[in-house]
């Protein structure tokens, strides 16, 4: 009886053999009991958390998109895919899609492009100061998107903006862009989230780009590669598993970041013209309380980001070179 | 042949200067100009935006502490942002010491859930979240005459924790998965059960794992403002820096007081500007350690 439990509870602690035959004898043991505890008593309270706060509002987000729930009528009501349905006819759901779309692309382009380049030079050439490049180029994602969103402001302001009163030093008139104004403030926005990014990326590939074998690039130039063409046969398909996993993450925040930016700065507006598809989630379910509307909203967007995720993970697939 | 190359190796360097040194300023710029902004008297936003202040009028800070009521925004972002460290740290270490290092049934699928909530972002879920605490809250008035899960600083102290909890554990895991057992067995061997050897062993040793992680959820709990804004809802009541510097910013569409909402900004921004100035290098590492965060 003691032997049979002895064995069973051993087994529990052994981390490997050698410290298993240690144990076969030794009165110890005993603490083998309070192992599950242990376990338990660890594991519990990240489990409860967990569950309570991101496993149940995740699935409300697909469950309450079949309902029907708005301050008015505080009792749901299932509808099926109804929600769903309307989503399709709401031209202001669409638009709100298409710009999360054009972000999407645009920001993400742009982005990777400056944050590649730039972490190819620094990298590569011996810049004085690179430090103190790098320690500039991150301040940006240690700030609040709505502090990023106020500077903003103030840098798009149409009257005493930065950017505007800037220009007027090149033009004899006084120059009164509306940047915020409905035909630009998508290009206002793209601009903020690039400004917002670049530092982050372009941190992460000079932390990969540093792992290159310097050996490569010297054989390289021996066969007279220059920096472009270096930069190209060499960097980017050596990085290459670190730039499709950053992709494939970005689009995921982008979507994140494109609210968190047009929920600070514009609101949506003017007239809906910057509204982005998770703003228009929180401003049906949150501020006009249309519950069930918006999580189909959420629900879809959930679903889109993983498939667009999934989509560019493939596409960017290629094999692994070693190095 | 080679005097041209090396003309071409120079103008090539001056060229990637001016680029660099270009987009510092344009990253330096505008940080710099809100300072700058921050001790202007109001009148004075009307002109150049570009012209220096004309003295120091640090009584924007004041006015921004005391009626923009930046100063109890700041008090309640101290408060929540320490609770949802220090629930962090007490659930998320002992959570990824076992899941990293014990052989359990449903250790696995743990694992599994918590990589999974990598995915999870929570601007999708903060309404079914908010939604929840109302049911609660209208549950806890039946039952007690009154609710307390809106508007409670502890309870979104809670929901920051829990949300960062994928992250934290993801990246702790990793960190203990590499130490070897003998640690453990020397320790059992010398007499110390498992929460012993836990505390006084192992998360000593991941001191800077648990730096990092300090570090990358200080800055995104002091900066979040959607889960602060949507729980938070009395107007009159608390609430965080940045919701704090969201109304400002709101308000000064309509009363034009500049001053106070720079000086606003300047109080959001210099707990982090000064953090990372401290830490900067630690943090660009630890973010290449860490791996990646949406």
């Amino acid at each position: 009886m003691l032997t049979a439990a002895f064995s069973a509870e051993t087994k529990d602690i052994c981390w490997t053999r050698a410290f298993c035959n240690k144990l076969k004898g030794d009165e110890h043991v005993e603490k083998g009991k309070g192992r599950k505890w242990f376990i338990f008593f660890c594991a519990a309270p990240a489990i409860i958390l967990f569950t309570i706060f991101m496993v149940l509002p995740t699935l409300n987000v697909f469950r309450m998109s079949l309902f029907r729930r708005s301050a008015y009528s505080p009792n749901e009501e299932f509808v099926g895919f109804e929600n769903f349905a309307k989503l399709f006819a709401d031209t202001n759901f669409i638009r709100s899609m298409q710009n999360t779309i054009l972000l999407i692309v645009v920001v993400t382009i742009v982005t990777f492009a400056f944050a590649l380049v730039f972490a190819g030079i620094l990298s590569r050439e011996k810049i004085r100061g690179q430090n103190f490049f790098r320690v500039i180029f991150y301040i940006p994602n240690i700030l609040s998107v709505v502090v990023i969103s106020a500077i903003f402001s103030a840098i798009y302001d149409t009257n005493n903006g930065m950017l505007n009163s800037f220009l007027s030093l090149f033009s004899p008139e006084k120059v009164a862009i509306m940047w915020k104004g409905e035909s630009l403030v998508m290009t206002s926005l793209i601009v903020a989230m690039v400004w917002q990014a670049i530092g982050y990326y372009m941190v992460m590939y000079m932390a990969s780009m540093a792992s290159v074998p310097e050996s490569l690039y010297e054989s390289a130039s021996l066969d007279g590669a220059g920096r472009v063409t270096q930069f190209f046969k060499i960097t980017i398909p050596l990085i290459w598993t670190n730039i499709r996993t950053t992709l494939t993450f970005f689009i995921i925040s982008t979507i994140n970041m494109a609210f968190l930016f047009v929920k600070a700065m514009t609101s949506g507006g003017p007239n809906g013209a910057s509204e982005v598809a998770l703003s228009y989630m929180y401003k049906q379910a949150y501020t006009n309380s249309s519950y069930g509307y918006g999580m189909a909203i959420g629900a879809l967007i959930f679903i889109f980001s993983f498939a667009l995720s999934a989509v560019v993970n493939k596409v960017t697939e290629r094999d692994t070179l070693e190095f | 042949m080679k005097e041209k190359t090396s003309a071409q190796d120079k103008l090539y360097k001056v060229f990637i200067y001016v680029v660099l040194a270009t987009l510092a300023i344009l990253i330096l710029v505008p940080v710099a100009w809100v300072f700058m902004a921050s001790v202007k008297e109001n009148s004075e936003f009307y002109g150049n935006p570009w012209a220096l202040p004309a003295g120091l009028h640090f009584q924007n800070f004041a006015e921004a502490w005391t009626q923009a009521r930046m100063g109890d925004y700041m008090l309640s972002s101290v408060i929540v942002t320490a609770l949802a460290l220090a629930i962090l740290l007490v659930v998320a270490l002992p959570a990824a010491y076992v899941l990293s290092r014990f052989n359990f049934r449903g250790r696995k699928f743990f694992s599994t859930c918590f990589m999974g909530g990598l995915f999870i972002n929570v601007n999708y879920i903060v309404v079914p979240i908010f939604l929840m605490l109302v049911d609660g809250d209208k549950f806890l008035k039946s039952i007690f005459g009154t609710g307390f899960l809106l508007n409670n600083l502890v309870v979104l102290a809670l929901v920051y924790a829990a949300t960062a909890l994928p992250f934290t554990i993801y990246l702790l895991s990793g960190y203990f998965a590499t130490l070897p057992h003998d640690y453990e067995e020397a320790a059992y061997i010398d007499g110390a059960g498992y929460g012993l050897t836990m505390v006084k062993i192992i998360f000593p040793m991941a001191k800077p794992s648990i730096i990092t992680i300090i570090l990358f959820n200080f800055l995104s709990f002091w900066n979040e403002y959607i889960i602060a804004m949507t729980l938070l809802t009395d107007p009159n009541g608390t609430r965080t820096l940045p919701v704090g510097l969201m109304g400002l910013t709101q308000a000064q569409q309509s009363a034009a007081q500049y001053g106070r909402l720079y000086a606003g900004l300047v109080l959001v921004m210099l707990p982090t500007l000064i953090l990372y100035i401290c830490v900067q290098k630690k943090l660009t590492q630890g973010m290449t350690l860490g791996g990646l965060k949406g």
